[in-house]
C-alpha cells in the first residue's frame, strides 16, 4: 500500500485514541475533584489532568491557573490546543479523508458522523456538566464505534494492521503517562506515606483507563497502589496494560513483516521492550524505581514510532 | 427566448409518455411524503460525505450538491440517437487531436486557421510529433448536451481534459434505489453500475505496449483540498487502484514509481484528474507542489500513459468547438449527428459586429473560461454588465464567442412551491480504450433550481438529479 496512506491510517486510529483518553481523564478528575478535600489531599488534580495529557507548558502559556472551567476548555474544544479533543476529531477526519479508499464505510460513516455532530451539536462547547458528561461520553463512543468496525469489517491486511500499531503506540503512551504523573501514590507498602487519602487517587487512575471492575476481577483484593501498577504495567490481561500494548504491536508488526516477506528495526525493537516487560516482576522494578522505569519506557515507546515511521510511513 | 421545451408535459402540456409512469406515481404520492424523502437524501448525502469545495469561500470549505430527487428520464429511441452521436464525436476529436500534434492535415486544408491553434495557451508544443499507445488521447470525455425540443439535441460544450461529476450519476443512481424501490419496480431503468468497470478496462487497454500483461493504474488527485477530492477517492475505491499525489511518485531514469510500504511500485497508467501545467515543475509551472518532477520525461519516453493524454485542451476550447461540425466531416466523412449550437467567433470582423449589435439577446463566453464564470447571459444581465461586456469583446475579441440564448429544456423539480419546471442540461462520459468507444446509458443531469435561471454549474447554485434511461 501507499506510505502514505499507511501512515493516514496509522495517525487515524491514534487520534481516535487520544481523543477516548482525554474524555476519559476529564471524567476521572471530574469525579475526584467532587470529593470533599478532606478526601482527595491538597493537590490540584486539573494541573495532574494536564501532565497526563502532557499539554501543560502550552495550557500556561494561555491561562494562568488550572480550573476545572479552563482545563476543560483547553482539554476538549479549544482550537488552541493541537490535541484537543476538538482537534483529534479533526484530525482524524481529516486522515480518513485522505485514505478514504482504504477505510471500509462504516468506518468512515463514524468518523464522519462525529465530525458533523462536532460541529452541529457541540460547535459552542459544553455548557454545563451534565452538558459536559454527555459530550465525554459521545467522544467515548466513537472510539468504541470506530474501534469495533475496523475489528469487523475491515480486511486483514496491512491497511489493518497499521492502524492496530496507531492504536497500541498511542495506548501505551496514554496508559504510561498516567503512571508517569501519579507513580508517588502507587508505592509498596513500605515506602507508603500517603495513607487512606490515596484510595481515590487509585480509583481516579483505574477509572482513567477504565479498569476498576477489572481490577476486582483479576486480583479479587481490595485496592493496593502495588497491585495497581502491576495491572497496568505487566498483566497483559488488561487491554490498556503496557505488556497488553507491546504484546499487540509484536503481533502487527509480525503480521506485516510476514506479509512483505522482511524483518527490520521496527520488529526487533517491538520485541526487546516486550521481552523486558515480559521478565520484569513488581519487585524489581519498585527496587529500581517506577518512575526511572516508566520514563525508560516512553522514550522506548517514542522510539519505535520514530522507527516505524522511517521504516514504512516515508 | 423561446418558451422552453418540457420533458415531461410536452408543448400542448400533453404528458410525454416517458414520463406517464412518473406522472401518476407524483400525482398518488402526497407532497410530505415526497419532502420526507428528500430531506432522507439529503441527509445521506452528507453522511456519505459527498461534498465539494468552492474556492473561496471559506465559510463552507465542503458544501452539498443540492440533489433533486425526481429523476429525468429520456427514452431508449432517444439514447440510441445520442449515443450514436456522442461516439461519433468523440471519435472525431481524437483523430483531431492526434492530427493536430502530428501531420495537420486539417490545417493545410484551410479548415481551421493556425493562429486559433498556435497562438493557444492551451496548446502543448511538447507534444508534437509524441506518440501515445493507440493514438487515445481523450480517454475521458464529458460532453455537454442540452435539449430545446423534442427533436433537437444541442452540444454545448465538450470537456476533454479531466471532466468530473461522474461519482455524482453514480451515487445519485445509488441513493435514488435505496429511497424509491417502488419507483424503480415501475420502470425499465438502464443500470449505471458498470461504469468503473468499463473505465478499468479502457485505462488498461491504453498501458505502454511494453508493460507487463497487468498494468498497474493509479489515480492522482491535486489532494484533499482540490473541489472534486470526493470523486477522486470514490473512483479510486470502486477502481480498485491506488489514489496518488504527486509527492507519492518519483521518476527514476523515466519510469515512474510509487513510494508503498514495501518500497517502490511501478506504476503505467496513471488517470490523472491533475490539469496539465501542474503536472511536472521541471516541463510547466515550476511553482507547482502538486506534480512530479521528471514525469513529462517519462512520458515522453512512453514509459507511462496519462489519462486524459497532455494537450487535450485544445479539442475543448470554445473558439475550437465551433469548428466540430467540420473537423467530425473532415475526419469520419459523416455529417454529425449531434448539432452545434450556433456560434459566432468574435475573432471575426463580421460576426462581431453582429455580436456586438445583438449583446441583449446573445449568451457571450470566455474561450478559456469554465464552471459558468465569466458569462455573459444577455436577456438576463443589466445594462452595466452589457457595456462592461461591449468594452471586453472590443478589446481582446478573440477572447470570445457568442451564442443564441437558448430556451433549455425543463424538467419537474422540486421547489419551496411545490414541483415546478427547471431548466437542465445532461453530461454523459465517453470512454475510449484500445478499440472500443464506449458510454454507460446515462450521465449527470444538471439542473438550475433558482426559477428561471440557465446557469446549472454546481458553483453557482445548480443542482443535479439522477438520469434514466429507458430500456424499451
Amino acid at each position: 500500500m501507499l506510505s502514505r496512506t499507511a501512515e493516514n491510517l496509522y495517525w487515524l486510529a491514534r487520534y481516535v485514541e487520544r481523543a477516548e483518553y482525554l474524555a476519559r481523564t476529564i471524567e476521572a478528575t471530574l469525579r475526584v475533584t467532587a470529593l470533599p478535600n478532606a478526601y482527595t489531599g491538597q493537590g490540584n488534580e486539573w494541573d495532574s489532568a494536564l501532565l497526563t495529557a502532557g499539554v501543560s507548558a502550552s495550557f500556561y502559556g494561555l491561562y494562568d491557573e488550572a480550573t476545572e472551567a479552563s482545563v476543560v476548555e483547553y482539554l476538549s474544544f479549544s482550537p488552541a490546543n493541537p490535541s484537543s479533543i476538538r482537534n483529534c476529531i479533526e484530525n482524524a477526519r481529516l486522515n480518513s479523508r485522505s485514505v478514504r479508499t482504504a477505510l471500509t464505510s462504516e468506518m468512515w460513516d463514524t468518523i464522519n458522523g462525529a465530525w458533523i455532530d462536532l460541529q452541529e451539536i457541540w460547535g459552542k462547547g459544553a455548557k454545563t456538566r451534565e452538558e459536559l458528561t454527555k459530550f465525554l461520553r459521545f467522544v467515548q463512543e466513537i472510539s468504541l464505534r470506530f474501534d469495533g468496525s475496523a475489528y469487523r469489517t475491515m480486511l486483514r491486511n496491512d491497511a489493518y494492521w497499521f492502524s492496530r500499531l496507531g492504536l497500541h503506540l498511542e495506548r501505551a503512551d496514554n496508559t504510561a503517562r498516567i503512571l508517569d504523573v501519579k507513580y508517588h501514590v502507587l508505592l509498596p507498602e513500605e515506602e507508603h506515606v500517603g495513607g487512606p487519602l490515596d484510595y481515590y487517587q487509585w480509583t481516579s487512575i483505574l477509572r482513567s483507563v477504565s479498569a476498576l471492575t477489572a481490577y476486582h476481577w483479576v486480583y479479587r483484593e481490595t485496592l493496593k497502589p502495588w497491585l495497581i501498577a502491576d495491572l497496568l504495567i505487566l498483566n497483559d490481561t488488561l487491554p490498556r496494560s503496557l505488556a497488553s500494548c507491546y504484546g499487540n504491536l509484536v503481533r502487527n508488526l509480525d503480521q506485516i513483516g510476514v506479509a512483505y516477506g522482511r524483518q527490520g528495526a521496527a520488529q526487533r525493537h517491538a520485541r526487546g521492550v516486550r521481552n523486558r516487560l515480559e521478565h520484569s516482576h513488581m519487585d524489581d522494578i519498585f527496587q529500581r524505581g517506577v518512575h526511572e522505569f516508566i520514563q525508560e519506557f516512553i522514550a522506548d515507546n517514542g522510539r519505535l514510532g520514530e522507527i516505524i515511521a522511517k521504516q514504512y510511513l516515508i | 427566448m423561446a418558451v422552453a421545451f418540457d420533458e415531461m408535459n410536452g408543448p400542448g402540456g400533453e404528458l410525454r409518455s416517458a414520463y406517464q409512469e412518473l406522472s401518476r406515481w407524483l400525482s398518488d404520492t402526497p407532497p410530505d411524503a415526497l419532502e420526507h424523502r428528500r430531506h432522507e437524501a439529503e441527509l445521506l448525502f452528507r453522511r456519505i460525505g459527498i461534498t465539494f469545495a468552492v474556492y473561496g469561500d471559506a465559510e463552507a470549505q465542503e458544501r452539498l450538491i443540492p440533489f433533486d430527487v425526481i429523476p429525468r428520464i429520456i427514452s431508449g429511441k432517444e439514447w440510441t440517437l445520442l449515443e450514436k452521436g456522442l461516439k461519433q464525436r468523440v471519435r472525431a476529436i481524437n483523430m483531431f487531436l492526434r492530427d493536430i500534434y502530428h501531420g495537420r492535415d486539417i490545417l493545410r486544408a484551410n479548415i481551421i486557421p493556425d493562429d486559433l491553434i498556435f497562438q493557444n495557451p492551451v496548446f502543448r508544443p511538447e507534444m508534437n510529433g509524441q506518440a501515445v499507445p493507440h493514438d487515445v488521447y481523450v480517454h475521458i470525455a464529458g460532453i455537454d448536451i442540452v435539449r430545446v425540443d423534442a427533436e433537437n439535441f444541442y452540444v454545448l460544450e465538450d470537456n476533454a481534459r479531466t471532466p468530473s461529476g461522474v461519482s455524482y450519476m453514480l451515487e445519485n443512481r445509488e441513493i435514488m434505489m435505496r429511497l424509491f424501490p417502488d419507483l424503480f419496480a415501475r420502470h425499465r431503468v438502464a443500470p449505471v453500475e458498470k461504469y468503473p468497470d468499463e473505465l478499468l478496462t479502457a485505462l488498461r487497454s491504453v498501458a505502454p505496449l511494453h508493460a507487463s500483461s497487468e498494468p498497474t493504474v493509479a489515480l492522482m488527485t491535486p489532494g484533499v483540498y482540490n473541489s472534486a477530492y470526493y470523486e477522486h477517492s470514490f473512483l479510486a475505491d470502486k477502481l480498485g487502484v491506488e489514489l496518488v499525489e504527486g509527492r507519492d511518485l518519483i521518476v527514476k531514469s523515466d519510469e515512474v514509481f510509487m513510494r508503498t510500504t514495501e518500497g517502490l511500485k511501478r506504476v503505467d497508467v496513471i488517470y490523472r484528474r491533475v490539469d496539465d501545467e501542474y503536472l511536472d515543475p521541471l516541463t510547466f509551472r515550476p511553482d507547482s507542489a502538486l506534480g512530479v518532477p521528471g514525469l513529462m520525461s517519462a512520458y515522453m519516453a512512453g514509459n507511462v500513459t496519462l489519462a486524459n493524454a497532455v494537450g487535450t485542451g485544445i479539442a475543448d476550447d470554445k473558439a475550437v468547438y465551433s469548428y466540430m461540425p467540420e473537423i467530425v466531416k473532415f475526419y469520419l466523412g459523416e455529417e454529425p449527428i449531434l448539432k452545434n449550437v450556433p456560434t459566432w467567433r468574435c475573432r471575426e470582423p463580421a460576426d462581431l459586429a453582429y455580436v456586438l449589435d445583438h449583446l441583449g439577446e446573445l449568451v457571450v463566453k470566455e474561450v478559456h473560461g469554465s464552471g459558468g464564470y465569466g458569462m455573459l447571459i444577455g436577456p438576463a444581465a443589466t445594462k452595466a454588465t452589457i457595456e462592461a461586456f461591449r468594452d471586453k469583446l472590443k478589446r481582446e475579441p478573440e477572447g470570445f464567442i457568442a451564442q443564441p440564448t437558448l430556451a433549455l429544456s425543463t424538467c419537474p423539480t422540486c421547489t419551496a412551491s411545490g414541483l415546478a419546471p427547471r431548466h437542465v442540461d445532461l453530461r454523459p462520459f465517453v470512454l475510449t480504450g484500445r478499440d472500443r468507444v464506449t458510454i454507460v446509458p446515462g450521465g449527470l443531469t444538471r439542473v438550475a433550481l433558482k426559477e428561471g435561471s440557465l446557469v446549472v454549474n454546481s458553483s453557482q447554485g445548480g443542482g443535479t438529479k439522477d438520469t434514466w434511461i429507458l430500456d424499451e
